[in-house]
C-alpha cells in the first residue's frame, strides 16, 4: 500500500472534529443519555424529580398489549412491503435492463415516488382511495374493472386501512429498490450469458443460474436496508390513520411517538425505543449470518 | 443455404421484436402505475372546491383555475413557511456538505491512532432507526434552547445526514490519486490548502450528490419539525400542507396545491441531478 500523506499529529482530528463534534452531541451522546432515561419515571415538567425505577419501563413495555400489537402491525408491514418491494423492483430492473429504448426515462419515471416527500404522498393516498365512488382506487375497481359491486370505506376498517398504507409504502419504494437492482444487473458480465446460453441455458435458467447468484450480495443488501426501513414506518401511520382506532393500527414508532410526545412517558418511550433498536440491530445480524456467509463460501 | 440463414434470422429478429413490444407494453403499465396517483395530485390542484373526489375522476380538470394557488400563496403563513424551508435546506446542504467533506478526507488520507473506531463508531449508527433517539434528542435541544429555532433544524438535520454522505464522499476520496497532493505538499502547501485547491475541486461530482441529498433530506423533513416547533412563524412546508389538509373537511385542492409546491423543486433538482442521485444511492450497494 501507498505511504499515507506527510503530516503533524493533529491534523486528522481537526479536520474531523466540527463534523465529529456534532455528531457525538446529536446522536452517539442522546444514544446513551436515552439507556438511562429508559430506567426513570422520566418527568420532563420543571420543578418534577425523575425517579429510578429499574427495569420497570421495560418491563411495563413487554406486558403492554398495545405494544406488542404495535409490533405484530410492524412485522406485517415489513414483511408485506419488503417482499413487495423486492419482487416489483427486482421485476422492473430485469425489463428495463433488456429493454432497447426509454432505459433512463423509464428509470427515472419509476423513482418519481421515492424522492416525493412521505406528507404529500400520504394526503395522496388517503385521497385516491377516498371511500367516494369517485376516489380513483374505488373507481377503478367498481366503474373500470367490475371486481367489486360498490365502492369499499378503506378507512372504516382496520384490514382496508393497512391496505393503503401497505400499497404507500410499496409505490413509493419500488423505484429504489428497482435503481440498486439494475445498477447490479449492469454489472454482470455479458460472457456469463454467452457461455449459459452455448450450454443451452434458456431465459429461466440463465435467470436462475446466472442473474441470481451474482447480485445476491446487493439483494442482501437490499434486504437489510428495506427492513431496516420498514421497521421504521411512522409517517403514513401517523397521517392515514393516527394509529386508530383505538391502538389498533398504530406500530412500534407511532407508538412510542404517541407516549412519549402526547402522554408524556419518556422513560417508557426510551425503553421502547431501546427495545425496537435492539430488534433491528439483531435482524440485520441475523440475515448477514444466513444469506451473507455462504456468498462467500461459494 | 443463405436464404435459411436469413429467414432464421428474420424470425429470430421478430421474436426480438415482439419480445421488446411485451416488455414496453409491461413498463408502461408500470409508468401509469408510478405517475396516475401524481398526475392525478397535479390535476387536482388546478380543481375548484375538490372537498370530495368528483365521479367519474378527471385527469384534466374541465373548468381549470388557480384559485387553489392563490389562495394559498396569499396566507402569509404559508409563504413564509416555503421561506423557512429554503433558509433551512440551502444551510443544511452547506453544512452537510463542508462537514462531511472534511471528515471524508481525513479519513481517505490519514493514518492515525482511533482511526478505525472512530469511523465504525460513526458508521455503525447507521443501522440505529433514525427515530429512536427523538427522546433524547428533544432534551439535548430543550437544553440548548433550540426547541423552536430554525438553527436547531439545521443542527438536527445536519447531524442526522453526516455518516451516510460521510461515507459516500470517503469512497470518492480514495479513488483519487494521491500524486497532486505529494506535489504540492513538497512545495509547501499545507493540507487545508490541499483540501480546498486539489480535492474539493476533484470531488465536484460527489460533492453535488451530497449537496443534493442534503436539500432534499431537509427539506421533507416533518416528524422532527412537527415535535419541536411550536411558532407559527417557525414552521417549515410540511409542516404548513399538513395544515391545509386539516383535521375533517379538507380542501384537497389546496393540499394539493400546497404539496406540488413542495415537490416541484425536488422534480426539477432530480431532473438536473440524475446522474449523481443513481451514483449516490448505488454506491456501497453494489461493492456491498
Amino acid at each position: 500500500m501507498r505511504s499515507r500523506l506527510h503530516h503533524r499529529w493533529y491534523v486528522p482530528y481537526l479536520f474531523l472534529l466540527p463534523g465529529l463534534a456534532l455528531y457525538v452531541l446529536w446522536m452517539i451522546y442522546p444514544l446513551g443519555y436515552e439507556f438511562y432515561i429508559s430506567f426513570f419515571d422520566w418527568k420532563i415538567m420543571p420543578g418534577q424529580a425523575s425517579r429510578f425505577v429499574g427495569l420497570d419501563n421495560y418491563r411495563n413495555v413487554l406486558q403492554d398489549k398495545n405494544f406488542w400489537l404495535a409490533l405484530k402491525n410492524t412485522v406485517r408491514y415489513t414483511v408485506v412491503t419488503v417482499a413487495g418491494q423486492m419482487i416489483i423492483g427486482l421485476a422492473l430492473a430485469v425489463l428495463v435492463h433488456r429493454v432497447f429504448i426509454g432505459k433512463r426515462l423509464f428509470r427515472a419515471i419509476y423513482y418519481l415516488p421515492v424522492i416525493t416527500s412521505w406528507v404529500v404522498v400520504s394526503f395522496l393516498f388517503q385521497f385516491i382511495f377516498s371511500s367516494n365512488p369517485g376516489g380513483l382506487v374505488n373507481y377503478l375497481l367498481v366503474s373500470v374493472l367490475g371486481i367489486l359491486d360498490e365502492p369499499v370505506r378503506w378507512m372504516s376498517e382496520t384490514n382496508t386501512a393497512w391496505v393503503i398504507i401497505y400499497a404507500l409504502g410499496i409505490w413509493k419504494g419500488m423505484g429504489w429498490t428497482m435503481v440498486i437492482f439494475l445498477a447490479a444487473l449492469q454489472s454482470v458480465p455479458v460472457e456469463l450469458y454467452e457461455v449459459a446460453a452455448i450450454d443451452g441455458a434458456g431465459e429461466w435458467r440463465q435467470f436462475r443460474y446466472v442473474t441470481l447468484p451474482m447480485i445476491r450480495r446487493t439483494t442482501l443488501f437490499v434486504l437489510v436496508a428495506l427492513i431496516i426501513g420498514g421497521f421504521q414506518v411512522f409517517i403514513s401511520v401517523y397521517l392515514i390513520t393516527g394509529g386508530g382506532p383505538l391502538h389498533r393500527t398504530e406500530v412500534v414508532l407511532s407508538y412510542m411517538y404517541d407516549r412519549a410526545f402526547n402522554r408524556l412517558q419518556f422513560g417508557y418511550g426510551a425503553s421502547l425505543s431501546y427495545i425496537l433498536a435492539a430488534i433491528v440491530v439483531f435482524v440485520s445480524f441475523l440475515q448477514m449470518r444466513l444469506f451473507g456467509q455462504p456468498a462467500e463460501t461459494d | 443455404m443463405k436464404e435459411t440463414t436469413l429467414s432464421i434470422h428474420s424470425i429470430r429478429r421478430r421474436g426480438q421484436l415482439r419480445f421488446q413490444i411485451v416488455i414496453l407494453l409491461i413498463l408502461c403499465g408500470g409508468v401509469v402505475i408510478a405517475m396516475a396517483p401524481m398526475v392525478y395530485m397535479a390535476s387536482t390542484a388546478f380543481k375548484a372546491h375538490a372537498y370530495i373526489p368528483e365521479f367519474p375522476p378527471q385527469f384534466i380538470p374541465h373548468n381549470p383555475t388557480l384559485d387553489n394557488f392563490k389562495t394559498a400563496f396569499s396566507s402569509r403563513n404559508f409563504l413564509t413557511a416555503l421561506f423557512n424551508s429554503v433558509r433551512v435546506a440551502v444551510a443544511t446542504s452547506a453544512l452537510v456538505t463542508t462537514l462531511t467533506a472534511m471528515m471524508a478526507y481525513s479519513f481517505a488520507r490519514f493514518d492515525f491512532p482511533g482511526k478505525n473506531f472512530l469511523f465504525y463508531s460513526v458508521l455503525a449508527m447507521m443501522m440505529v432507526p433514525t427515530m429512536m433517539l427523538i427522546i433524547p434528542q428533544f432534551l439535548v435541544a430543550k437544553r440548548l434552547a433550540l426547541l423552536n429555532s430554525l438553527n436547531g433544524l439545521v443542527l438536527a438535520y445536519t447531524a442526522g445526514a453526516i455518516a451516510f454522505n460521510m461515507f459516500l464522499l470517503r469512497g470518492f476520496f480514495e479513488g483519487i490519486p494521491h500524486e497532486l497532493e505529494e506535489s504540492a505538499l513538497i512545495d509547501g502547501a499545507n493540507h487545508f490548502i490541499i483540501f480546498l485547491r486539489i480535492m474539493v475541486p476533484l470531488a465536484k461530482p460527489a460533492l453535488s450528490t451530497v449537496a443534493v441529498f442534503s436539500f432534499l433530506g431537509a427539506w421533507d423533513e416533518y416528524i422532527w419539525a412537527l415535535t419541536v416547533l411550536t411558532d407559527v412563524q417557525k414552521r417549515t412546508l410540511p409542516i404548513a400542507i399538513a395544515n391545509f389538509r386539516g383535521v375533517h373537511a379538507s380542501d384537497w385542492g389546496l393540499v394539493f396545491a400546497g404539496s406540488l409546491t413542495a415537490v416541484i423543486p425536488t422534480i426539477v433538482i432530480f431532473v438536473f441531478f440524475q446522474r449523481y442521485f443513481v451514483q449516490g444511492i448505488t454506491t456501497g450497494a453494489i461493492k456491498g
